[in-house]
C-alpha cells in the first residue's frame, strides 16, 4: 500500500497543526461558530445529536492491520469502543469530544491517515474498487490513480470552497464496483484501440435529494491527462455551480440546466489551456505509484486447493458462506473473503475495538496484513491462501463476521439514521435489524438471491437508497417517522435509480412490505432471474398493487 | 490600524475600493481607487490614462473580460462576498495563468486568516483582512503549509515533478 514520505508526512502534520490551532481560536472565542464550521466540517468534524461526529478517510478503502489497531486504540481512548464503516469506505467515531480531535488527528497521522477532506464543500475522499490488484476483471489496478488523485485533491487551494461537496471514484475493472455512475465525477479505466490506457469521464451523478446517473462526457482521456481534466471540471463547476440554494449546488444540477454537451464543451475548453502543461502526470510518477502496489509475495500453485474443495463438499455452513463471501481471486490457490458486517443485532457497518483488533491479526496471519473497506459497508481480506479459507471461516464465526449474506437482502447498507445523525428525519439501524430478524431463514434468504437492500435515514442519501435493488428512505410526516420505499435502483455499469412505489409507510409495517414485495418477485421471477432483472422486466406496478391491496 | 497584508507584512494601503461608481464624478481626482467592473468597462480609457486606476470583479464577473487590460491594470481585486463563497479562487487563477496578470492581484471582502495559504497559491499576492479582524495576527495563515502537491498559479510545477530533485524524499520513519 502506499507509504507516506517526509513530504506527504509533513503535510498532514503540518494539518493536524493547523486543525489544532484553528480549535483552539474556536474554544477562545476569536473564531465564531459560523466561521469555524466550515474549518471543522473540512477536517470530517460535525456537531451530532449527542456529541461531536468525526469521520476519518481510508484512502480507497485500504487500510493496514496497524492503522486498524490505531483505530480500535483511538475508539477506546476517545469514543465508546466502536466505529462505523461508511458508504464512502471511511469510518467514523460518534462520541469525541471537539477538545480532544487535534489529539486525534496526530495519533493518526503516527500511521498515515488523517481526516482532511471527509466533509465540507471541498472534494472528499477518492473511492475505488475494493477488489483492486486481485479482481480477475482488472484493466488496470485503480489504486495508484486513486493515490494521484487523493493527493492532487488534499489541500488543493482552488477547491476548498465548492457549491458544494465532490465525490470521486475510480475504478479500473470491467465490473464497476464502486457506483461511479452516482459520483460527481466517475473515472473508469479503458483501453484506447492501440491498447494506451485512458479513462472514461462521467460527470453529473448523484444520490441526495434530486439523484441522477452521470453522463459520459468524455469517452476516451489520456490517463496523464486525468488531473488536467479533473481541474477543468472543477473550475467549471467551481464557478458555475449554483450557490443561490444549496439543495440544488452540486454538480449534476449545473449539468443539467447546462445540458452535459454545453458542461463538457466547457470543460474542454478549459482543459484546452491545461493539456499537456505542468498537470500532465509523467509516466515515472505512475510507475513510483504503482511501486506501492505490486503484488505481495504469492506462493505458485498449480492447482486450486484441493482441502477447500473438500470443505466445500463437505459442509453446507461452509459451502453456502463460501458461495456468498468468498470472491475468484486472480491468482490460482487465492481467495479474496469479505466479513459481513451485517449480523443481525447490529448496526449495519460498526465494529468494536476488540473486533477492530482481531480482525487487524486475521489480516496479518492471513492476508500480508491488509483489509479493505467496500462501500457496501463490509470488510475484506484479499489474500487468502485457499488452504486457509475454512480455519479463516471458524474465526470469523467466532468474531460475528461470517453471516453468510454478502450481496443478499439482510446485507444491508444503511447510514446511522436518527439514532446518531442530526441531519436525519428518521432511525434506520432499528429498521434493519427488523428487516433482517423477517428473513432469518438462510435457506428462504439464499433462495431469493442477489438483493441489495439499502436504506437512508434522510434524503441525504447516506444509506445509498436510491441504488438500493429495494430502497427505504426515512421521512418526516408531522413530527412522525415515516418510510418511503423504491423498486429498481441498482449500482454497477448498468445503473439505475429506484422508483418509489407510492405513499409512505409507518416503521412497524416495513418488514410485512419488504415481504409482499419480495412475494411478487418469487412468484414472477424467471429461472435464475436476479430481483433487480425481474423488476425490470415486469415493472413496478404488480408490486405497488400487491403492497397497496395489502394496506387497504 | 492598517488591514492590507502584502509581501507577507501588514501595510498601509494606498488604494482606496469603491464598491460603486456612478460616474467618473464619483472618483477622487488625486487618489487611487479600485472601482466595479462595469464601471471600468464603460470609462475604460479615461481610467487607462490615470495609470492609478483598478479594478475589482464580484464571483460572476468573468476573468476573460479583462483580458485585454491586464497590462494596463496595476491592480486587480477579487471579492469575496462570504468565505465559503470560492469562485474567487478560480478567477485569481484564470487571471494570472490564462491571461497572464502580473500586477498585484488582492482578494477583498470576507477575508479571513485560515483562507490565505490557499488565496496565495492561486496567485494572490495582496490580501485586505476584514476590519473587524487582527491583520497582523493572520499573517500566520500563510505560513500553514510549506506547499502542497498541485500544480498551483504560486508554483505550476505540481510536487510530482520536483520529488524526485528534492531533499527528504524518503521514508518519512512512522508505521504502518
Amino acid at each position: 500500500m502506499y507509504r507516506y514520505d517526509n513530504f506527504d508526512a509533513t503535510l498532514v502534520n503540518r494539518r493536524v497543526a493547523q486543525y489544532r490551532d484553528q480549535t483552539q481560536r474556536f474554544l477562545r472565542g476569536e473564531l465564531t461558530e459560523d466561521e469555524f464550521r466550515p474549518l471543522r466540517l473540512e477536517n470530517g468534524l460535525y456537531i451530532q445529536k449527542h456529541a461531536p461526529m468525526l469521520r476519518i478517510a481510508i484512502p480507497y478503502g485500504l487500510l493496514s492491520s496497524t492503522q486498524l489497531r490505531m483505530l480500535a486504540r483511538i475508539s477506546r481512548e476517545y469514543d465508546r469502543g466502536y466505529g462505523h464503516f461508511t458508504t464512502r469506505q471511511n469510518i467514523q467515531f460518534n462520541w469525541p469530544r471537539l477538545e480532544d480531535v487535534p489529539d486525534i488527528l496526530a495519533l493518526l497521522a503516527t500511521v498515515e491517515m488523517h481526516s482532511i477532506q471527509t466533509s465540507g464543500n471541498c472534494v472528499r475522499n477518492t473511492t475505488a474498487d475494493p477488489f483492486a490488484g486481485v479482481a480477475v476483471d482488472e484493466i488496470i489496478d485503480p489504486r495508484p490513480w486513486a493515490e494521484l488523485v487523493r493527493q492532487w485533491s488534499t489541500v488543493h487551494p482552488e477547491f476548498a470552497f465548492l457549491p458544494r461537496k465532490f465525490k470521486i471514484a475510480v475504478t479500473g475493472a470491467t465490473a464497476d464496483r464502486t457506483a461511479a455512475l452516482v459520483h460527481d465525477i466517475g473515472a473508469q479505466a479503458v483501453r484506447g484501440e492501440d491498447g494506451e490506457i485512458g479513462f472514461r469521464v462521467m460527470v453529473g451523478g448523484g444520490q441526495g435529494r434530486t439523484p441522477m446517473i452521470a453522463h459520459v462526457i468524455r469517452e476516451f482521456l489520456p490517463a496523464a491527462e486525468i488531473l488536467n481534466y479533473f481541474d477543468a471540471i472543477l473550475r467549471v463547476y467551481n464557478l458555475h455551480g449554483r450557490r443561490d440554494n444549496k439543495f440544488k449546488a452540486r454538480i449534476k444540477i449545473i449539468v443539467k440546466e447546462m445540458t452535459p454537451a454545453v458542461f463538457a464543451r466547457q470543460v474542454e475548453a478549459e482543459w484546452e489551456r491545461l493539456r499537456g502543461g505542468p498537470g500532465t502526470v509523467p509516466p515515472e510518477e505512475i510507475v513510483r505509484l504503482a511501486g506501492f502496489f505490486t503484488d505481495p509475495p504469492y506462493r505458485d500453485f498449480a492447482r486450486d486447493s484441493v482441502a477447500y474443495r473438500a470443505a466445500i463438499a463437505d459442509s453446507r455452513p461452509f459451502s453456502r458462506w463460501a458461495d456468498r463471501n468468498v470472491r475468484k481471486h486472480k491468482r490460482r490457490g487465492y481467495a479474496v473473503v469479505t466479513l459481513s458486517l451485517k449480523q443481525t443485532g447490529t448496526p449495519p457497518g460498526d465494529v468494536t475495538a476488540l473486533q477492530m483488533e482481531a480482525i487487524a491479526d486475521l489480516a496479518d496471519q492471513y492476508s500480508f496484513g491488509e483489509v479493505r473497506v467496500t462501500h457496501e459497508q463490509n470488510l475484506v481480506l484479499a489474500d487468502v491462501l485457499q488452504n486457509d479459507v475454512h480455519r479463516l471461516w471458524g474465526r470469523l464465526k467466532a468474531l460475528g463476521f461470517a453471516t453468510p449474506n454478502i450481496g443478499l437482502l439482510t446485507d444491508i447498507v444503511c447510514c446511522p439514521g436518527g439514532d446518531f445523525c442530526s441531519l436525519a428525519n428518521a432511525k434506520s439501524i432499528p429498521i434493519a435489524e427488523a428487516i433482517q430478524r423477517r428473513f432469518e431463514d438462510l435457506d428462504y434468504l439464499y433462495d431469493l438471491g442477489d438483493l441489495e437492500l439499502n436504506m437512508s435515514g434522510c434524503m441525504n442519501a447516506c444509506g445509498h437508497h436510491h441504488v438500493g435493488n429495494i430502497g427505504i428512505l426515512g421521512v418526516d410526516k408531522n413530527g412522525e417517522e415515516w418510510y418511503q420505499i423504491s423498486v429498481g435502483g441498482a449500482q454497477g455499469n448498468d445503473a439505475s435509480l429506484g422508483k418509489v412505489i407510492g405513499p409512505s409507510f409507518a416503521a412497524a409495517d416495513v418488514p410485512d412490505v419488504i415481504v409482499r414485495l419480495v412475494d411478487v418477485y418469487v412468484e414472477n421471477r424467471h429461472e435464475d432471474e436476479r430481483f433487480i432483472e425481474t423488476v425490470r422486466r415486469i415493472g413496478i406496478v404488480p408490486f405497488k398493487e400487491r403492497v397497496y391491496a395489502a394496506a387497504h | 490600524m492598517p488591514q492590507l497584508i502584502k509581501n507577507r507584512a501588514v501595510v498601509d494601503d494606498r488604494w482606496t475600493l469603491l464598491r460603486e461608481a456612478a460616474g467618473l464624478s464619483d472618483l477622487a481626482a488625486d487618489t487611487a481607487q479600485i472601482v466595479p467592473l462595469a464601471f471600468w468597462l464603460a470609462h475604460r480609457d479615461a481610467l487607462k490614462a490615470r495609470g492609478d486606476i483598478g479594478v475589482w470583479l464580484a464571483p460572476i464577473d468573468d476573468p476573460a473580460t479583462l483580458a485585454a487590460d491586464v497590462g494596463a491594470l496595476p491592480v486587480i481585486a477579487v471579492d469575496f462576498p462570504s468565505f465559503t463563497d470560492g469562485r474567487g479562487y478560480s478567477i485569481g487563477r484564470m487571471l494570472r495563468d490564462h491571461h497572464g496578470f502580473t500586477g498585484e492581484l488582492r482578494a477583498v471582502g470576507d477575508i479571513l486568516r485560515d483562507q490565505l495559504f490557499a488565496l496565495a497559491e492561486c496567485g494572490f499576492d495582496a490580501f485586505l483582512i476584514r476590519a473587524d479582524k487582527d491583520a497582523a495576527a493572520a499573517l500566520a495563515g500563510l505560513d500553514d503549509f510549506d506547499r502542497i502537491y498541485a500544480s498551483t498559479s504560486r508554483r505550476p510545477q505540481p510536487w510530482f515533478r520536483q520529488r524526485g530533485q528534492a531533499s527528504g524524499g524518503g521514508p518519512s520513519g512512522t508505521t504502518s
